[in-house]
């Protein structure tokens, strides 16, 4: 690969958009509108979307906004670790580090959630590892075989603690 | 309905699910014709974003047909082929007034400093987002606009995202004709970002990436120069200082965010324990790389944990380092005049179409950089345009 340096003034579009009269760029153009000067600074949409699922409220908002997602209500484990969340403020560990925390419950509530539909996840396709057979099949393999490897080292080293118990016993 | 369906960190599905219903009176339904997998869909996919909940469906990059509207709905009708705006705005509160829709008021309750966006996880709002047949979009009559007549599809749906961050970064970076602007960052986003930094009159635009293929892309589609960090230099900054005669560059865009590589310690301790919000590798070589008094641009994605600095908010509150979610709305005129006039081509950024039967492939193809990838394409069974 080659760089070379271009005449910027030869490509198409060039400085197009540098005037500050055309609108809408230049966002900090005009005056910022202050809180106090705006007449209706709390206005709120005159319809409310209705509440029929819970939905977690960050405590620096006073009310729920006019419309949310309820894409995944908090359930089970991770929804008590995530209600516990909320309880701090977007500042504070214990909102974010619970909410990871609460994610990964949640993925082992998936698997459990799929199994009691009968249904067993497929790990391989789910991940997509398809694609990287099709085009990075080398590296794919060499890293399996590393998990692979791990994977059953892991399992001698504690299998080997096992038999020094049983040599010791008379 | 098909849908994208998050399983956990690196695990998707294509799932069927309930039909979306309309649950405010200014909510439309649309049948998705076009939908985008994004980098920052990548941070959710690694499980890096806090609230990112087993069962949701990702996308917020879709145009798509209208199927059902609200009462309250007037600005489009039943039939409209629209593209949606990754930000969920109402138009009406504080924020939005000022044309700051990617910080509405009304639309996310979880959170403060970032408002709605489709399929982002509970953070901001959790919405469902596009990778699926059907989505529910609430305020209809702000955020989904018209497709023009004789415009490509193609190029509508990148005109929900991408060309719109690519294009605020460069706006927000402040740039003066003849500025040196470097952007970090390679993906589709740092691509359209170093091609509209000219718009701006730019005189000199560099890109830093890690990946060749990304690299010779963006020299061939934004007409910059193009370094890769691992082969190019020993040290960016150091790189960008002797390239600017020791000066630093006039303007420089993060357009990389948590995902960053290029240091170890930022990439153990943002990355993996995520103890901190990403790693901010490409956020300290933007700082230091920068000249003094030029001006630091930020829309690459970090996530909200604790930090010395909370950077996702700089972004998502739209502060001054100047960083900030791009609000589409605003941009949208100026841009689909642009690509009208043939001054942009954002769908030449699309190297790969996907089924979305096939979504965890296309995640992982995009995630892991496989097959030249720089921006996938979902499409969809039930879609025939």
């Amino acid at each position: 690969m080659e760089n070379t340096l271009r005449d910027p003034q030869k490509l198409p579009g060039w400085g197009i958009d540098a005037n500050p009269e055309n609108d809408p760029t230049y966002p900090m153009r005009e005056p910022r509108m202050n809180v106090s000067q705006d007449p209706d600074s709390k206005h709120r949409p005159a319809s409310l979307q209705p509440e029929d699922v819970e939905v977690l409220k960050s405590i620096e908002r006073p009310n729920v906004s006019a419309v949310f997602g309820e894409s995944s209500p908090p359930v089970g484990l991770s929804g008590m670790i995530r209600r516990f969340a909320f309880k701090y403020s977007e500042s504070h560990y214990g909102h974010w580090l619970p909410l990871l925390l609460a994610d990964r419950v949640n993925v082992v509530e998936g698997i459990i959630e799929d199994l009691g539909q009968g249904k067993v996840p497929n790990i391989f396709a789910e991940k997509g590892y398809a694609a990287e057979w099709k085009h990075n099949r080398t590296a794919f393999v060499a890293k399996m075989a590393t998990i692979a490897a791990v994977t059953i080292g892991s399992i001698l080293i504690l299998t080997r603690d096992n038999d020094k118990k049983n040599k010791y016993q008379y | 309905m098909l849908a994208m369906d998050y399983r956990g960190p690196k695990r998707v599905r294509a799932t069927q699910k309930p039909m979306p219903e309309i649950k405010h009176p200014q909510d439309a339904i649309v049948r998705v014709t076009r939908s985008c997998i994004c980098g920052s869909d990548l941070h959710l996919y690694n499980g890096n974003v806090p609230d990112t909940r087993v069962g949701m469906t990702f996308g917020h990059e879709f145009c798509g047909i209208v199927e059902e509207v609200g009462s309250e709905v007037t600005k489009i009708k039943v039939g409209d082929h629209v593209l949606v705006p990754f930000n969920v705005a109402c138009g009406e509160c504080h924020f939005c007034k000022q044309g700051m829709f990617g910080n509405c008021h009304e639309s996310n309750t979880q959170a403060s400093a970032v408002g709605g966006i489709f399929g982002y996880s509970h953070t901001a709002g959790g919405y469902n987002g596009g990778q699926a047949e059907y989505a529910r979009v609430p305020y209809a009559n702000v955020g989904p606009t018209v497709i023009p007549e004789g415009m490509d599809p193609d190029d509508a749906v990148l005109l929900t995202d991408v060309v719109p961050t690519g294009y605020q970064a460069a706006e927000m970076a402040g740039i003066q004709k003849g500025d040196t602007v470097v952007v970090f960052g390679a993906g589709p986003v740092g691509i359209m970002a170093a091609r509209c930094s000219w718009l701006f009159g730019a005189g000199r635009v560099i890109i830093i990436d890690k990946e060749d293929y990304r690299l010779e892309f963006a020299r061939n589609y934004a007409n910059c120069e193009a370094y890769n960090f691992e082969k190019d230099m020993d040290d960016p900054v150091v790189f960008i200082k002797k390239q600017t005669d020791f000066m630093g560059a006039d303007c420089v865009i993060d357009a990389v965010g948590a995902e960053a590589a290029g240091n170890a310690m930022q990439t153990i301790t943002g990355r993996k324990l995520l103890l901190q919000a990403g790693s901010a590798t490409a956020m300290h070589w933007a700082i230091n790389s920068v000249k003094k008094g030029g001006v630091v641009s930020v829309v690459g994605v970090y996530g909200p944990t604790d930090n010395l600095i909370p950077m996702g908010n700089v972004l998502n509150k739209g502060l001054t380092i100047r960083g900030n979610q791009a609000s589409v709305k605003r941009l949208l005129p100026r841009l689909i005049e642009h690509v009208q006039n043939g001054v942009i081509n954002p769908k030449a950024l699309i190297t790969h179409r996907i089924p979305l039967e096939e979504v965890a492939e296309g995640y992982r193809l995009f995630s892991a950089k496989l097959d030249n990838c720089i921006k996938p394409l979902l499409v969809f069974p039930s879609s025939n345009i």
